[in-house]
């Protein structure tokens, strides 16, 4: 058994780990945070230079077609880093979007610039509040001769101020039953007149978002007709695993913060850390961590093997890895005491980008729900 | 990333998987594969008979403790090979649990500390289950504290004169045979004057008492001695050096007891699946699937860390202090499980009898046994200050009592 990432596989993960270190240390994050830029453009583009934003594209497409285990890897450095790039967005959905549902002509057109780091890619599916149902999803299109024409209004889309296309789920008219609308998806150039980004506040700045209006935006089929909401749910199996890790590399970080502020902090004469309310919790901490780990190398295998339990593996690996990333972000807050509840101190990065990172995929309630079906669903065949 | 086992591996699993399908009491099956926690209770027998017979047949074909040196009965197996060994064991393993302590921490001690012609006498049969070993290390006053123990051992001539209390001794009244960890000089620092030795059970001056435990049963024991003489040539140590000796036990305790235990889940979710709660399957209600699957990435995290903690010992690592979080986090659930599936079975969920209750009233008797699983063999609070203080590096507790003589250390008595 070798239920481990290879040597090679943590040589790169070391190596992301020296880059970011240099190219994305905490001064880097605070430039979007303190709102100068949107995200760390110059980052973006070394990255795909050095291959690390292809790591799961197929060479046919521009990317270096090393595999999904490497792209976790990379995805987990990300998120230790709280690095704000539109990896989520870019990678993690738009290209597995392309690569799920896209035709030929449409992988060759967009998939080498989202590997290079020049095109960026998102998803825009929410409207509301609540749930993403078919009902909830009031945008159309409509065909227009040749053409189809997309008019809607979608909210707080990832990197929607920055995306150069999206990924877009709409009403299609010609599959419209009034009483269950059918779901379809789009790819929409976002750099077109009939598009409106407006930027919006979020609790993490560090990743911008967005409302996306369209007004007879000119919009391209993706995949078959109807089979919109079919996609996302594929497409987000392979996106949560991704997400995971980004968590798992979060928590491990703001664990690690903890543990050093507690060695270091005085109080009563001790080191904080030697007063077991600090070293219970922090071993809580370890703990949520090490089965977030576990359970995302569990999705890391299934991810890269394409393995019939993929949607069990990816909704357990997100179920923990959110969990352990919130319980993680949280306590580390609570361990540095009022310095935590700085603007100064990094803790409230992880703290804003653990709670960014718990909804960006749908809820957790949503993906506990999901586990749970999964697993009855295993247990009845 | 894979699960497959290399060719050697697969080659001894191969093996393994034929012995057993030939070897095993296969009749017994369906009765280990539904026992609750702890000690299996067979309806067609006594199981220390049953498992004495499984263990026999083991080290008769050479899988008895079969990591374990030749000479002392085992075959010299690999890590690896043992743990593919315990998969495929699978359910017959639960017939081993009257020697779980013996094999797993006894044994280890023995080997590490006692003299060569004890090794060769006392080994072989406790690999092959004909002698029990029990641990007698907690007393009433020393359970995580366990370095603050009282009971004497004081020297004369050739001999050591034993007088004391021991608690929560596993299977004490079907020992054969004990290792003793006692104090022989109360003037120096508690760590320093221990002095460790292994005991015949059926000596003179021995009595040994079950403790009624929260679920009725008994697995527990007190033991006294009262003027137990033991040979000197019985010391496992030096005079002085019993709490490094206890350490070779206690590691191992945590290994084997940690490894692959059940959080419950699995049948939580068999219950929910099949239970109609009267509106209904209990798993088509989403507050229910919600539930479970905290407990469901808990389980699953366990059983990959287990899965990581196999790798490392494929390459050639030795598992470490990261182990503990098997129990600590089995203990806790399996509690929470059991309330749960009470809490389903609405207020009939209070009753015990397994002829009407659901799933044979098996989470009933869950909710009375969990608690000591998070007390045995190292509280869920000791587990935490491991992981605090070995695998995150904070520091040692600050302790009253540190350097300061045993006889000096301040008791409830001496306030």
């Amino acid at each position: 058994m070798e239920f481990e990432f290879s040597a090679e596989q943590q040589q790169l993960k070391d190596q992301v780990r020296r880059f970011l270190a240099d190219r994305c240390d905490r001064n880097a994050v605070r430039a979007v945070l303190e709102g100068e830029q949107p995200f760390d453009r110059p980052l973006w583009k070394a990255m795909g230079e050095l291959g690390y934003l292809g790591a799961s594209i197929p060479e046919a497409y521009g990317g270096l077609g090393a595999g999904y285990l490497e792209a976790c890897v990379i995805a987990e450095e990300l998120g230790r880093a709280v690095a704000p790039v539109p990896f989520g967005s870019s990678i993690a959905l738009a290209a597995e979007f392309l690569l799920m549902a896209g035709t030929e002509a449409q992988k060759q057109k967009y998939l080498p610039r989202v590997a290079s780091g020049e095109s960026i890619g998102t998803l825009a599916l929410v409207e509301g509040t609540g749930r993403v149902t078919p009902a909830s999803i009031a945008a159309s299109v409509v065909r227009v001769g040749e053409h189809h024409s997309l008019t809607g209004c979608k909210t707080a889309v990832a990197d929607g101020d920055i995306a150069d296309f999206a990924v877009v789920a709409a009403r299609d008219a010609s599959q419209v039953s009034a009483s269950s609308p059918r779901i379809s998806l789009f790819l929409v150039d976002l750099q077109q007149a009939g598009v409106k980004r407006s930027p919006l506040a979020t609790i993490d700045p560090t990743r911008s978002h967005a409302q996306l209006d369209f007004d007879k935006a000119m919009a391209e089929p993706l995949g078959e007709p109807g089979a919109g909401l079919a996609i996302i749910e594929q497409v987000f199996d392979r996106a949560a695993i991704l997400t995971a890790f980004e968590q798992l590399g979060g928590a491990d970080r703001a664990l690690e913060m903890a543990r050093d502020y507690a060695l270091e902090r005085f109080a009563f004469g001790r080191p904080i850390g030697s007063l077991q309310a600090i070293k219970h919790m922090l071993a809580d901490m370890y703990v949520s961590a090490t089965l977030a780990r576990s359970n995302c190398y569990y999705g890391a295998w299934a991810l890269s093997t394409d393995a019939p339990e993929l949607s069990t593996a990816a909704a357990t690996a997100r179920v923990s890895a959110t969990q352990a990333y919130q319980h993680c972000s949280r306590n580390n807050i609570q361990v540095h005491g009022g310095m935590g509840f700085t603007w100064q101190f990094d803790c409230h990065l992880y703290y804003r980008r653990s709670n960014l990172l718990a909804v960006s995929l749908g809820p957790l309630s949503g993906w506990e729900d999901r586990l749970i079906k999964r697993l009855s669903e295993q247990r009845a065949a | 990333m894979n699960f497959s086992d290399t060719p050697q591996e697969a080659a001894f699993r191969a093996q393994a998987r034929e012995w057993i399908a030939a070897n095993a009491p296969h009749e017994l099956r369906e009765q280990l594969a539904t026992a609750g926690l702890g000690q299996p209770v067979l309806r067609t027998g006594d199981v220390l008979q049953a498992g004495k017979a499984w263990q026999k047949r083991k080290q008769e074909g050479g899988w008895a403790c079969l990591h374990w040196p030749t000479e002392f009965g085992g075959r010299g197996a690999t890590p690896i090979e043992r743990v593919i060994w315990q998969q495929e064991e699978g359910v017959f393993s639960k017939l081993s649990s009257p020697f779980g302590i013996g094999q797993g921490m006894c044994g280890p001690t023995l080997m590490a500390h006692a003299q060569e012609r004890h090794k060769l006498r006392y080994l072989p049969p406790l690999a092959s289950g004909e002698e029990v070993w029990c641990q007698l290390f907690s007393e009433p006053v020393a359970g995580s504290d366990l370095a603050g123990l009282r009971t004497r051992a004081v020297r004369d001539g050739d001999e050591w004169v034993i007088n004391g209390q021991k608690i929560w001794t596993s299977g004490a009244h079907y020992s054969n045979f004990g290792i003793l960890l006692t104090r022989t000089d109360s003037t120096v620092a508690k760590h320093d004057g221990l002095t460790m030795f292994f005991i015949d059970m059926k000596s003179p001056g021995v009595e040994i008492r079950p403790i009624k435990q929260v679920n009725g049963q008994s697995g527990f024991n007190e033991v006294f001695f009262t003027d137990l003489r033991v040979p000197d040539h019985q010391r496992l140590g030096e005079v002085g050096q019993g709490w490094k000796v206890s350490l070779t036990t206690l590691m191992n305790e945590r290994l084997s007891i940690g490894a692959g235990m059940s959080t419950g889940f699995a049948e939580l979710l068999d219950l929910c699946c099949t239970f109609e709660t009267g509106e209904g399957l209990a798993i088509e209600d989403p507050a229910v699937r919600s539930k479970l699957a905290t407990w469901a990435v808990r389980t699953s995290g366990l059983r990959y860390t287990g899965y990581r903690a196999i790798s490392a010992l494929s390459r050639g690592e030795t598992p470490g202090p990261e182990n503990s979080i098997g129990k600590l986090v089995a203990g806790q659930t399996l509690q929470e499980i059991a309330m749960f599936a009470l809490d389903l079975q609405g207020q009939a969920g209070i009753l015990m009898d397994p002829a009407r209750v659901e799933a044979s009233a098996r989470f009933q008797a869950m909710l009375l046994r969990s608690p000591a699983t998070r007390i045995e063999g190292g509280t869920d609070e000791i587990l935490r200050n491991i992981i605090a203080e070995r695998v995150l590096g904070l520091p040692a507790d600050m302790r009253a009592d540190r350097g300061m003589p045993f006889d000096k250390i301040p008791t409830r008595t001496s306030r």
